[in-house]
């Protein structure tokens, strides 16, 4: 029993980092109706900014902070520049903008910090100690994730269903040229959202990083897969589905992966495979998601 | 004083002109109906003084000019376009459909809210609805009340009746009569239902392949021979 | 016949004479290898092109589909003993197979949430292949050597006989894939202006048009993505017969992108763009090195190059030729 609690609580340790990413695709999936391929080399570029602060003798928590500031300067930079001429236009041009920043970001990390082998941060940003709860042990650490994690979602959720602000930006995404007509300024409302999400996804590199070091340019390529898989689980409409989504899949993949000793499928290797499956399975079955909202049109 | 004038505006989209030299102006709580058959560029002119599509000319409100101006800009001047097809937002409940429609209003949801339930009490016990499942004629009303919420100075209204049942459409036009005596609203209405529109204006203009073919006031058109022809059936 | 299609009719015949010339005479500024490479991209994308340019289903899976036709190609030729060419067309049947069984529940799927679920198959693909499970199978992660197989024309890379003169291997190779490229363009050719080709066109720019003219569109979406599927698998098939072994790094997800970036450069819809999206994807890392030979520069450079084709020329080289050309075939239009 014992086992099977530890397995869950390391397995939302995980999830909380997909959770976290996938909070980032759902936020610009929802604001501008692009999913952003880019988002975890994104994360990925502002965590080794980061890095560059943390090595010229900022504090981590203050670097920690301005990254965050930085990434949410650089997602509006990014819409407004790159991403607005497009908009609007077909979906296959928007995947391919965002996919030119996927290898365009992958590449510059490559060259600017190369793939030596760092860790960051130098110090843990929560220490190490663990607590023993009935047997099964929890690293502050992870809770500190978790933490941060459901933080986040909580005040995105806020945002977008109680203030003037979250319902323009969940007007823009929905119909821009209605919203012109009411008074929303669209163009800011988008890069608002890419602004976040560029954030959010800061964070969660900067999670990365912490987690699972070492600090290098193609951490976040698998963490993507895993946010998609939990982006689409949790529903792409719904930040709190993100959340759910995340959790669940990191439970998942670690209970299937530990009780695969009785099936001796030699699943461990196949982490990345079950969750395009679960991308599929949803997509197939209930493409809401488990909290999206199946959206009704009169014909 | 005229709130809104447009002078020899020409509209476009793309290669295509559509509008050639329209004119026509709408005066402090006056209601002005714009006539035409498919294609005269009614829709058109709405849209340019809207800013949504690109044009040249003047178009001015309350002798400020504003053509060529976002669409934003031009809602916070106070104009409230309800497009053709009502453009709310389906996937939106009712009660949010309304917050937008005051997005521009300070403080102004509950104070517009009680005036348009005045309008509107069905509202009130469907403000939890996805907008998208009202019925066709729920939602004009709602894209209506939406427009209201912004306490605007000028109204637009586009193809109201497009699609609505008869008794619906009266009831709309009675209320924007309502709006129209009691708050001095102004409104400026595109129309293929011609009987309609002339008797709820007191002026109109006729359009005819994006240039303006007839105006005067509403009672002189309506017993106007050409117009009895082509757009009241006899 | 009118004077447009005669002048269309004689223009092609021009072309596939020149492109004919073309193969044998590049062997002299460029490696065969780099040659035969970008043939095989070429065959990708002509069949890329028929799923997402022709039907407008976004694919970032297909490089789960040359992974299925290089290793179908590396397990027959090494386990089985078969001749290498011959596996070629089995490796697209399989691929096909493949494609077709992918393309059913894409049905359901479109756009964005299409290009999510084939990314994962292409991002899967790799670990399915080193999967322990399958070892017997794919060898697990390690490389199936082709190398010295005597199924391998040219077996240790020995010079080949064609025709009474004797090739390196890889010149053999590339004028192989190339040959095939051929063969498969001219393929391509007929079935999209033809019936298949207007249908597919029809499924892009309307499903309710199309199925009130009576097209079935699940048929051509499906067929579509299983012919995509089978030229792939043939790709696959060259690409790991040229470097005569299949491992799973030959095949990341990233290929799918790549493929993907060649589809758009190309222009959707247009095959002759299609041989000028297959130099950009080659060549373009090559052009990048000379900038500095420092990890990640190709990428840099790379996805700089995208993102500036996507804002300036969004139609792709097709798209900018014709625009340019336009004026000039317009004559021909009104006069005839």
């Amino acid at each position: 029993m014992t086992e099977f609690a530890q397995q869950v609580v390391a397995g939302l340790a995980s999830g909380s980092i997909y959770a976290t990413l996938a909070l980032a695709i759902v936020i610009i999936y929802r604001s501008t109706g692009v999913v952003n391929f880019a988002q975890g080399e994104l994360a990925t570029f502002t965590t080794f900014i980061a890095w560059t602060l943390v090595d010229h003798g900022v504090g981590y928590w203050g670097a920690f902070a301005l990254t965050v500031l930085i990434a949410f300067a650089g997602g509006v930079a990014l819409e407004r520049l790159v991403v607005r001429p497009v908009e609007g236009g077909p979906v296959l041009t928007v995947v391919m903008l965002t996919i030119g920043l996927f290898i365009l970001l992958g590449g510059l990390s490559n060259w600017i910090w190369k793939a030596e082998v760092r860790s960051f941060p130098p110090n843990r940003p929560f220490p190490t100690s663990t607590w023993d709860l009935g047997g099964v042990a929890i690293s502050k650490q992870d809770l500190g994730i978790l933490g941060v994690t459901l933080g986040l979602v909580v005040l995105l959720y806020l945002l977008f269903q109680y203030t003037k602000l979250g319902l323009a930006l969940r007007a823009a995404a929905l119909n821009p040229a209605a919203s012109r007509l009411v008074g929303v300024r669209v163009g800011w409302m988008l890069a608002l959202g890419w602004g976040l999400a560029a954030a959010i996804g800061a964070v969660a590199g900067l999670f990365t990083a912490a987690a699972s070091p070492p600090l290098d340019p193609n951490m976040m390529r698998p963490i993507l897969i895993y946010a998609f898989a939990a982006a689409v689980l949790g529903g792409l409409e719904s930040p709190i589905g993100a959340i759910v989504g995340g959790l669940a899949l990191g439970v998942l993949l670690n209970l299937v992966v530990t009780y695969d000793t009785h099936l001796h499928l030699e699943l461990d290797r196949l982490r990345l495979p079950i969750a395009f499956l679960v991308i599929l399975t949803v997509l197939l079955v209930r493409p809401a998601g488990l909290l999206g909202r199946a959206v009704v049109r009169r014909v | 004083m005229r709130l809104l004038e447009l002078d020899g505006v020409d509209a476009r989209y793309g290669p295509v002109q559509v509008l050639h030299g329209v004119s026509l102006e709408v005066g402090e709580g006056e209601v002005v109906a714009v006539l035409g058959g498919n294609g005269a560029g009614k829709t058109t002119t709405l849209r340019a003084i809207s800013g949504l599509v690109a044009q040249s000319g003047e178009i001015r409100l309350g002798g400020e000019r504003i053509g060529g101006s976002a669409p934003e800009r031009v809602a916070r001047l106070g104009i409230a376009h309800v497009p053709e097809g009502r453009g709310i937002f389906g996937e939106l409940s009712v009660r949010d459909n309304l917050r937008l429609g005051a997005y521009l209003r300070r403080n102004g949801f509950a104070a517009g809210y009680e005036r348009v339930r005045g309008y509107f009490p069905w509202l009130e016990e469907r403000r939890d609805q996805q907008a998208g499942t009202l019925s066709g004629g729920e939602q004009q009303m709602l894209a209506l009340a939406r427009a209201l919420m912004a306490r605007p100075r000028l109204l637009l209204l586009d193809e109201p009746s497009l699609g609505l049942a008869p008794s619906i459409v009266r009831e709309l036009f009675r209320i924007v009569g309502e709006l129209n005596e009691k708050e001095g609203l102004a409104v400026l209405v595109v129309e293929q239902n011609a009987k309609l529109a002339l008797r709820s204006s007191s002026r109109a203009y006729v359009l005819e392949a994006g240039r303006v073919a007839l105006e005067g006031p509403s009672g002189e058109l309506a017993e106007n021979e050409s117009v009895r022809k082509a757009y009241l059936g006899y | 016949m009118s004077r447009l299609a005669t002048v269309r009719g004689v223009a092609t015949a021009l072309a596939l004479a020149a492109g004919v010339v073309a193969i044998f005479l590049a062997p002299r500024w460029v490696s065969d290898i780099k040659l035969a490479q970008m043939g095989v991209y070429f065959i990708a994308l002509l069949g890329l092109n028929i799923v997402t340019g022709y039907t407008g289903q976004i694919s970032l899976g297909h490089s789960a589909f040359m992974a299925i036709g290089g290793y179908t190609t590396a397990i027959l030729v090494v386990d089985h003993g078969v001749r290498d060419l011959w596996t070629i067309p089995l490796a697209g049947l399989v691929a096909g197979v493949a494609g077709f069984l992918v393309g059913l529940p894409a049905l359901r799927l479109s756009g964005l949430y299409l290009a999510l679920a084939t990314f994962g198959l292409a991002v899967a693909m790799p670990d399915l292949l080193r999967w322990d499970k399958l070892e017997s199978v794919t060898k697990g992660g390690q490389a199936i050597q082709l190398f010295n197989s005597p199924a391998l024309t040219g077996k240790g890379f020995e010079n080949v006989d064609l025709l009474g003169h004797s090739v390196t291997f890889t010149r053999a190779v590339d004028y192989l894939t190339w040959t095939v490229a051929l063969v498969l363009l001219v393929v391509a050719w007929l079935l999209l202006r033809g019936g298949p080709g207007r249908a597919f066109r029809a499924v892009r720019d309307s499903e309710v048009a199309a199925t009130s003219s009576g097209v079935n569109i699940a048929a051509y979406k499906t067929l579509a993505f299983a012919i995509s599927a089978a030229y792939a698998g043939i790709a696959g098939s060259l690409l790991v017969i040229a470097v005569a072994f299949a491992d799973p790094q030959s095949f990341p997800a990233k290929l799918s992108l790549t493929l993907l970036v060649g589809v758009v450069v190309a222009g959707l819809g247009s095959l002759w763009g299609v041989l000028a999206g297959a130099a950009f994807i080659q060549f373009l890392p090559d052009v990048a090195v000379h900038f500095s030979k420092a990890q990640g520069v190709p990428d840099t450079v790379y996805g700089a190059a995208l993102i500036l084709i996507v804002l300036v020329l969004p139609t792709g080289v097709a798209g900018g030729a014709h625009r340019i050309l336009m004026p000039l075939t317009s004559r021909l239009y009104t006069r005839s």
